[in-house]
């Protein structure tokens, strides 16, 4: 009950915040129209195929990492604005505070990669086997809590925006940029592409394109593997981080 | 003699090699009203927070209504509710789904808590507002509404820290009044500390003062005025504390978050 209830307050605040909904689609939306019809073209002519189809499963974890990061600013809101400390005298352990939060943080961003899912079937993308949307969105969910926990955690050491905001300049983007997501990976000179097969989220964007397309660079089993491995990490991190708050 | 009902022993905390409490004893008896007053940085706002759960001492031992605090934390926080001197409520839900958060915290039942939720918001005159979101409360409906919340399942002790700052004189009438009367009709245990030494001299049956980490004077208004030879607290609180202003160490974030707080209130 405990964990619904905070899961439920993320969900409320979510929905009562019509700009978050709308600002969090923008900047997938815009990747998908500037890239996909710019590097289209070109991409077809190199003989990559089509190109839209190649980066919706990026963007799609694109929503889930920027949105699910971006989301523990909630966690240094309550710590500056003093929410936290009503849970945390509260007789909840701080595991089950951020399960809870992280849970819903983890839904509100599902909900974003939706609409984007949903926006990018306007522009003409199809997956290759309906059947498989079902283990997809479980992926993304998945996928979607570790990162929450990775947001919370990071939210959980630092006191403040400016200082979160320059971790994931430093953090997200390389992470983005160099997973895949945008372009091919076999495409990459070696030392990027190194880099790319350590970087977790690459697994990420290539077990969706092998569910939602048919291709890969990765074997799906290593992808599914990778993925389990940074939800536990992720997750033992974010509440290692909880554990060591003081107020 | 009555119950004691929160006991410290030996109570300190250091950072590095800065003690800010330095091993201070006190206990606080069932249903009494108990002040706990001090400049600021002598320590209080650390000991309510080691009291409630959310710093760990760096030695010594405290009990709340006979659980171990540090041991047994989850058994103290169910017999405690605590205002804090900052707001701590959810400004983006209403004033119900607050209660109803606490609520299920707390695990209250569904009847125990639209029932306790009802009374409690009309005992603090907000249940016309109830289904407000709390943004669009004043400062004074936030600290009822807050005080609410702390009372919802039935505490032993309230913890009130500073509980009237920045509030007008008749919501601090009020709330004194609420307090005074849930400490007669529930036998709550009231454990405050404040600036306001008038409200401490009315209210309070016992006080503690502490200064620079120790606990330099306690007793009831009566025998710390004899003690000091004055005729009012403040006086007697002057006497004891002198008359220096305190340095006070403003961490960054603390700096940040009242920065972002005024911004917010233009």
């Amino acid at each position: 009950m405990d964990i619904y209830i905070l899961w439920l307050r993320q969900i409320r605040r979510y929905t009562r915040s019509k700009s978050r909904i709308i600002g969090a689609v923008g900047q997938p939306l815009l990747f998908l129209l500037a890239l996909g019809y710019g590097i289209g073209s070109l991409y077809k002519r190199a003989g990559g195929g089509n190109y839209i189809e190649f980066l919706v499963p990026g963007i799609i974890i694109q929503t889930i990492l920027f949105g699910a990061i971006f989301w523990g600013i909630n966690i240094i809101w309550d710590k500056q604005f003093g929410f936290l400390k009503e849970t945390l005298v509260a007789p909840v352990s701080r595991l089950r505070i951020l399960i809870g939060s992280a849970l819903g943080g983890a839904t509100t961003t599902l909900i974003q990669a939706l609409l984007v899912f949903f926006l990018s079937m306007l522009l003409g993308f199809r997956p290759y086997n309906w059947a498989l949307t079902i283990p997809a969105l479980f992926i993304i969910a998945v996928f979607a809590f570790a990162i929450t926990c990775f947001g919370a955690g990071l939210a959980a050491r630092v006191n403040d925006f400016q200082g979160f905001q320059a971790i994931n300049q430093f953090l997200i983007f390389p992470l983005f940029f160099l997973s895949g997501a945008l372009f091919p990976i076999q495409g990459f000179p070696k030392a990027l592409r190194i880099i790319a097969s350590v970087n977790p989220v690459s697994y990420a964007v290539d077990a969706l394109r092998h569910i939602l397309i048919n291709q890969g660079h990765f074997n799906l089993t290593v992808d599914l593997l990778v993925i389990l491995l940074t939800l536990i990490v992720l997750t033992i991190f974010g509440v290692n981080s909880f554990e060591k708050i003081e107020t | 003699m009555k119950q004691k009902i929160i006991e410290a022993k030996n109570l300190t905390k250091s950072y590095g090699n800065h003690t800010v409490v330095k091993g201070i004893n006190f206990s606080v008896y069932k249903g009494q009203i108990f002040a706990f007053l001090g400049p600021n940085g002598a320590g209080k706002s650390t000991t309510i927070k080691m009291l409630t759960t959310l710093l760990k001492p760096t030695s010594g031992e405290i009990t709340i209504d006979g659980n171990n605090v540090i041991n047994e934390k989850n058994e103290a926080r169910f017999a405690f509710g605590i205002v804090f001197q900052d707001p701590s409520l959810d400004d983006e839900l209403t004033a119900m789904e607050n209660m109803e958060l606490h609520a299920v915290l707390y695990h209250l039942s569904k009847k125990q808590r639209l029932q306790r939720t009802e009374e409690l918001l009309k005992l603090v005159e907000l249940w016309d507002r109830k289904d407000s979101l709390v943004k669009t409360f004043s400062g004074g409906m936030k600290r009822r509404l807050e005080i609410a919340r702390g009372l919802l399942h039935h505490p032993k002790v309230l913890f009130l820290d500073e509980p009237t700052l920045g509030l007008d004189t008749q919501t601090r009438n009020l709330l004194w009044d609420y307090v005074k009367k849930l400490n007669k009709t529930e036998d709550t245990t009231i454990f405050f500390t404040t600036h306001y030494l008038e409200e401490a001299e009315e209210i309070a049956q016992e006080i503690n003062i502490i200064d620079d980490g120790n606990i330099i004077a306690k007793g009831s208004v009566h025998e710390l005025m004899k003690l000091t030879e004055t005729n009012d607290l403040e006086q007697a609180y002057l006497k004891l504390t002198g008359k220096n202003i305190r340095e006070e160490k403003v961490d960054p974030a603390e700096a940040w978050k009242m920065r972002a707080r005024s911004r917010r209130m233009n």
